[in-house]
Order: C-alpha cells, then structure tokens, then sequence
C-alpha cells in the first residue's frame, strides 16, 4: 500500500505542471460559469439571444435599412408608402431646428446653441472637485448671466428676443438649471430650519416640505399657471416662464431639503457639541463645522435628485410652455408630419438620456470615490 | 471633598434664570427671530390673499364649492359608477378620483411584480439575463415619464384598425380602439364567492396566528393548509356551486367596426398603465436588489447550515431582513406613482386632474379647483404613509 503511494507520489513530482482545463478558464471557462452553468441557465440564455437577435434585426430594418432619411418640400408620401416597415427620419432632417430651437429667430440660432454649450460647460467643470470650491458660486453666476443676456439680446448688436420665442432645448436646460441653483440654498434653509430647536421655524419648515411632496408637480404647474396671477395685485404680471420656474423652484427645494436633512442627521452629535464648546455661534457652527460636511455627504443623492428635476422639467408640458418635449410633440402636429411621433420621441427621448445617463454615472462614480475610506 | 455633595439634578438642568430683556440672552433672540420671520410670512400671505380677493370682485368670481351641485355637462369616457353629463360637477369629480385610484391601485401591483422580477435578474448569475435588466433600468430611469407615456400613447395610436387587430393568443385583440380581454360574466354567485373568499382570508389569517402562538407555548405543530384550504378553496366553490356554478366568458367580437363584450382598456388607460408600471419597475427593481445585497452572506450560509431548503432560507431568514431596508423607499414609489398618474391630462385620460382642470376652465373656479386637486392628493399621500407606516413598524426589528 505505502509502496504505491510512494511510487505515485514519485510520478506527480515529474511531471510538468499543467494549466487549468481549457473548459475553466479563459473565454471558454467564462462562458460556462456565467452563461452556461445549469439547463435552467443554458435556457435562458439560448431564449434571450434569440430574442435579442431577432430584435435587433427587426430594429435594424425598421431604423436603418427602410428608414428615409429626407423628403423634399414636406412631401412625405414616401415615408407613408412604409406602412410603420421603416422609421421617417426625415422627420427629425427637417424639424431638428425647430425642436432644439423652437421659433427662436432662425438667423439668430447661434445665441441658444451657445447658451447650450455654457450650460454643458458650467455642468462639466461643477462635476469636477478641483472646482469645488467658493469660486464656483461666482462662476455659476456669471455664466447665468452671459445667458440671459445671449437669450434676450437688445445689446452688443444682437437683436432682442422676446421671451415667448425661446423653446427647446435651451428652455429645458434653464428651468433645470435654474431651478437648481435657487433651489438649494432655499433647500438649505428650509432642512435647517426643520432642526431647529425654535417651534415656530420648525413648524412652517415642516408644514412647508411635508405640503409640496404630498402633491404631485402638475398641480403646483397649474396653481402658477392659472392661480399665480389672481395673487398679484391688479397690473402687476408675472410672464409663463418665470411662473412655471417659481413653481419648480419651490418644488424642487422641498425635495432637496430633504436630502441635506438627511447629511444633517448622518452627522455625529459630537461635532454640534464640539463647536458648541468652541464658543461659535450658530451661523459660525453651521458654516464652517457642519454644512461642509453634510454637504459632502449628500452630494451623490442630490445628483440623484437634480437627475429627477431634470426630467421633471417636461412636465411644463401640460401648461403649454416650450420646452424640448413640447417642441417635439408640436413639431407632429403640422398635418404632413402627422403620425411620426415614434421617430420623434426616440429622439427627443435620446437626448434626455445623454443629459441623465452623464449625470447618473458621475453620481455612481462619486459615490464609490467618496465611499472609498469606508472600506475597511 | 468628601463632605461636598454636589445635587446631581442642578447639573442636568440649569437653574430658571429670569428672562432679562436683553439681546445677549438666546431665549430673547430666539422669540425675536420667530416673531419677525412668523410675521414677515403672515405679512406676505395677508398681502396675497387681498389681492386675490380684490381680483376676484374685480373679475365677479363667485368663490366657495356651489358650483358642485351644478350640472357638469362634460363628458366622460371611462366611468366605474354610471355617470352622464347631466350629472354634477361632484359626481364627475368622484368620478375622477375612482378612474386616479383605478390606475394608481393596478400600477402599483403590477410595478411591484415586475420591478421584482427585474430586481432579481439583475442579481442573476446569468450574465447575459443580470446586464438586460441592468441596461432595462438605466434606459428606463434615464427617460421623463412624460416622455414615455407620449411614446407608448403614439405607439398605441399607430396600431392596426378593429378589423386588423393584432391577436395574439385566443380572445386578446390589440388594436387602436385599446386592448380587449375574455372576461367572465359577473353574477352574484361570483360576488357571493368573492366574498366567503376574503372571510376565509381573514380566518385563517386568525387562525394560522393562533396556531403559531400556541405551538410557541407548547411545541406541537399545528399545520395550517387544512384550514387554508377549506377556508380559501372549498367553501368559496362550494358556495359558487350551490348558487348555480355560473361560468359564461365574454368573449370579445368584432362587429361591424368596434368590438363587443369583454373587458376593454382604453388606449389611454393603457398607455398610462403601462408607462406608469414599466417606469416605477425600474426604480422598484434598484430597491429590491438593494434590499437583497443588505442582507449579509453569513445569513443564507447560516440558514443553509441550519438545514433550511432554499424557499425556506429566503422566506424565513432572508426577505424578512430584506423587507426593512426595501420597504421605505417602496412607500415613496407608491406615492410616486399615485402622483404620477397625474400625467394621465397629457394623454387625455380622465383622472381627478383632468376633471378638474376641465371644471376650473369651465366655471372659472380656479382656486376651488386647485383645492379640490391638492386635498385629494394629499389625502391619498396620507394614507398610504400611514398604511405603510404602520407596516413598517410592524416587520422592524424588535431589540431587546
């Protein structure tokens, strides 16, 4: 017995190791463990790539090989003779203008496409935390600015544009926008003061917060839309826009107060307590001790929400202002275009996307950037 | 030192001093700085609330909810109680609110499946299954609602006629007059059944609680299913036997240029459900899979080392712990969805905001209206957090 062990033994120690079996490693090994690994498992898998083959070749045909891409002066026989077998992107050739745009002055167009490109600048050098610091406030509104004076015009030689001309895109970004920087310090306050140890602040903060999430936007939307101008005294007029942006702004600093009262609460007693012995005052305590760090803390799920605003944008809508979605929906209701809203809405729709899925992979990123020293 | 007794309660609480009229002491600034925010606000609502009266004299509004009792005169497609539009403006408002509930309630039971099922793939160990539910969220949560629903309402507008309608399997048509369904023919018997169904639930709910209690007391098992089954399956059918055993399917037909008989969705309650449901399942999937990494691995290792089959170890020992970290953020994904049906104006669906926009255009009663809208939804709010709430506090874990 102890003989054979020996001499086996022996053999094993001469031999060249050898790698792993090609079906447990590599591609092949990947394959099996992820795809493979049971007849429930091959199933799935066999089902869904049919599926997708099938598909995707559907898709295919209908975006690429059928498509037509431009019709002359409107005549869209052409893409009526598909029958729904291929997508009318001529649709989106000869309305591209009008859904970026909406009826801003067609020669003038430069101005909201430069407005876009300084808004997508002042959102990527936010992003970056080099930036992160007090000047990135005076930058915010500086480049607000330099918009509203690109959009309304009236100076350096570029005509004035009155503000029932701007649609599209541009009036997404600037509710969005907008919406957000004055939101937030409104959302600051408001989480402070549903802390605060004086009744009276914390009840109308409360009041506040608790009334504006219970109700959905629309109804904030129509109350600016069609309530708004009963509360102003006779004269006094307040334009759509600026309405539907109160509205907003008031919504979304519900919203985010309630994301900075969650960093306030995550903070530990101990620092309160530490700038209490400190002798600092309140604004002193709160500026300098505990704002910066709650604010650290909750910048991934405030990105989260300024993700949700951005969409929430669309919601003007239904009050009739111009913003990227309703220019899509009026760009199909020229009787030629009639019925193409599928090409139209993919579009509009893979614009939104960029905008969030931009935002929303920073946000999982900085998340797992900021969540890197927890690890232990 | 030992001589020096020191009364513990004069270091908890500092001793009452007088209140000195002075801006050093806190207790001062903190009634100023409450009497002139609390008066700045009463200021500016005073000021709003003049001018609002003042418009309306100027404008001959009649304010209060009189114009309830008025004949509404619109009319409304869907309705679950009869309804016409000689009826008043409360009654299409009810109206409005039972056609909101009936989206919101079926939107939230299919979103949760669905976002469950997505939930799960996602954390698949088929890769190609786990990255289609991935790619499903992202695009899902990435797009406006509003969007969605505009796309899903064009696609449905875009379908075949009645006479071309797509039929997938035996008694569905999908066409542009909606979607149609077999539905049986609701007789009492149905009712009667339905009914010693949900008095069977509520029994042996009781009952299996008892059992659980005194099998704690002493040990024995009791086993539940022969009273479940009685309660649940035997006497509703002998019930809805005795009272005839009525089973007629109403098939829908076409006839001439509509179809006839079983259950019709509208193309906008479609629309809206199914937007509603494939948006919400996206948010509610992230949930679940949340709710399901929080359960630390040790515990299915140890319910497996226990000996628990693998139902077992996710009934018992999984899902519980799952439940409290998945639960509050369903509670907001259901309001969520309850205040999203409100998209449903947009696509000409008629729940309490469109009604209720149609009626302030109609009577002018822009701030009734508004009222009627915010009271409503708010109540719904309410109750759904309560409910969950105390749902909530139920599964929480108990500490000693």
């Amino acid at each position: 017995m102890s003989d054979i062990t020996l001499n086996a033994a022996a053999k094993v120690a001469e031999a060249a190791p050898r790698s792993a079996p090609i079906t447990q490693i590599g591609f092949v090994g990947w394959l099996r463990a992820n795809l493979f690994s049971g007849w429930l498992s091959t199933a799935v898998t066999l089902l869904l790539a049919y599926l997708i083959v099938r598909w995707a070749i559907g898709f295919v045909d209908w975006a690429f090989v059928n498509a037509v891409w431009s019709v002359p002066n409107n005549q869209t026989q052409a893409c009526r003779d598909l029958r729904g077998t291929g997508a009318c992107w001529a649709v989106v050739t000869e309305k591209h203008r009008f859904i970026l745009f909406g009826t801003y002055p067609y020669d003038q167009h430069w101005r909201p496409a430069l407005c876009i490109a300084l808004f997508v600048g002042l959102y990527i050098v936010s992003a970056m935390r080099r930036f992160w610091r007090k000047e990135l406030a005076l930058i915010w509104v500086a480049v607000l600015a330099v918009i509203g004076v690109l959009m309304w015009g009236g100076v350096l030689g570029m005509p004035y544009v009155p503000q029932e001309r701007w649609g599209g895109l541009v009036i997404t970004l600037i509710l969005a926008t907008f919406g957000l920087a004055l939101a937030f310090p409104l959302a600051i306050l408001v989480a402070l003061g549903r802390r605060s140890q004086l009744p009276a602040i914390k009840a109308i903060c409360v009041l506040y917060v608790e009334l504006i999430r219970g109700v959905p936007l629309i109804s904030l939307l129509f109350m600016a839309s069609v309530m708004f101008p009963l509360f102003l005294p006779e004269g006094m007029n307040i334009d759509k826009l600026l309405r539907a942006q109160l509205a907003i702004i008031l919504f979304a600093g519900a919203y985010l107060a309630e994301v900075v009262r969650g960093g306030l609460q995550s903070l530990s007693k101990g620092q309160y307590e530490a700038a209490d012995a400190l002798g600092l005052s309140y604004w002193q305590k709160t500026g300098f001790i505990i704002l910066p760090q709650a604010l650290r803390l909750v910048i991934p799920p405030l990105v989260n929400t300024f993700i949700g605003f951005f969409k929430d944008t669309s919601l003007v809508l239904i009050i009739g202002i111009f913003d990227l979605l309703t220019a899509g929906k009026t760009a199909i209701i020229e009787p030629a275009w009639q019925g193409f809203g599928i090409e139209v809405y993919l579009t509009v729709g893979a614009i939104y996307f960029i905008f969030c899925f931009a935002m929303s992979k920073y946000s999982q990123g900085l998340e797992a950037e900021l969540n890197r020293h927890r690890r232990h | 030192m030992s001589q020096t007794t020191i009364d513990p309660r004069s270091l908890r609480a500092p001793p009452r001093r007088p209140l000195r009229l002075s801006w050093s002491d806190e207790r001062v600034r903190a009634i100023v700085w409450q009497i002139l925010v609390v008066g700045l606000l009463g200021a500016i609502v005073w000021w709003l609330w003049s001018n609002t009266v003042h418009n309306l004299e100027v404008r001959r509004i009649a304010t209060g909810f009189g114009f309830l009792n008025r004949e509404a005169g619109l009319p409304i497609a869907e309705n679950l109680i009869p309804y016409s539009p000689t009826d008043t403006y409360f009654r299409a408002l009810l109206i409005g609110l039972l056609n909101t509930l009936k989206v919101a309630v079926v939107g939230i039971i299919l979103a949760t499946v669905f976002g469950t099922l997505i939930g799960i793939a996602r954390l698949s160990k088929n890769w190609l299954l786990s990255k289609i539910a991935g790619v499903y969220i992202e695009v899902i949560r990435d797009l406006p609602l509003l969007l969605q629903l505009l796309f899903w309402y064009a696609i449905l507008q875009g379908l075949p006629g009645p006479r071309q309608a797509l039929h997938p399997v035996g008694g569905v048509f999908l066409s542009n007059r909606g979607l149609k369904l077999p539905w049986i023919e609701w007789q009492d018997a149905h009712s009667y059944a339905l009914l010693a169904f949900a008095l069977g639930a509520v029994f042996t709910w009781f009952y299996r609680r008892d059992a659980i209690r005194k099998r704690i007391a002493d040990g024995r098992p009791r086993p539940v299913w022969p009273v479940a089954l009685g309660c649940l399956v035997v006497l509703p059918v002998a019930i809805w036997a005795a009272a005839g055993a009525p089973w007629t399917v109403d098939w829908p037909e076409l006839r001439g240029f509509n179809f006839r008989g079983g259950l019709n969705m509208s193309p906008e309650y479609f629309a809206l459900l199914l937007g509603l449901t494939t948006y919400t399942a996206g948010f509610i999937a992230e949930i679940v899979r949340a709710g399901i990494l929080a359960v630390p691995h040790g515990q299915w290792e140890a319910a497996q080392a226990l000996g628990l089959r693998p139902g077992q170890v996710l009934k018992q020992v999984v899902l519980p712990q799952a439940l409290r970290v998945i639960i509050p953020p369903m509670t907001s994904q259901y309001l969520n969805i309850t205040k999203n049906s409100s998209l449903a104006v947009a696509i000409g669906y008629q729940d309490i905001v469109s009604i209720a926009n149609t009626t302030l255009n109609q009577t002018g009663q822009a701030i009734e209206g508004i009222a009627i809208i915010m009271v409503v939804y708010l109540s719904i709010s309410l109750s759904i957090s309560l409910f969950m709430n105390w749902y909530n506090a139920k599964i929480a874990l108990v500490e000693r």
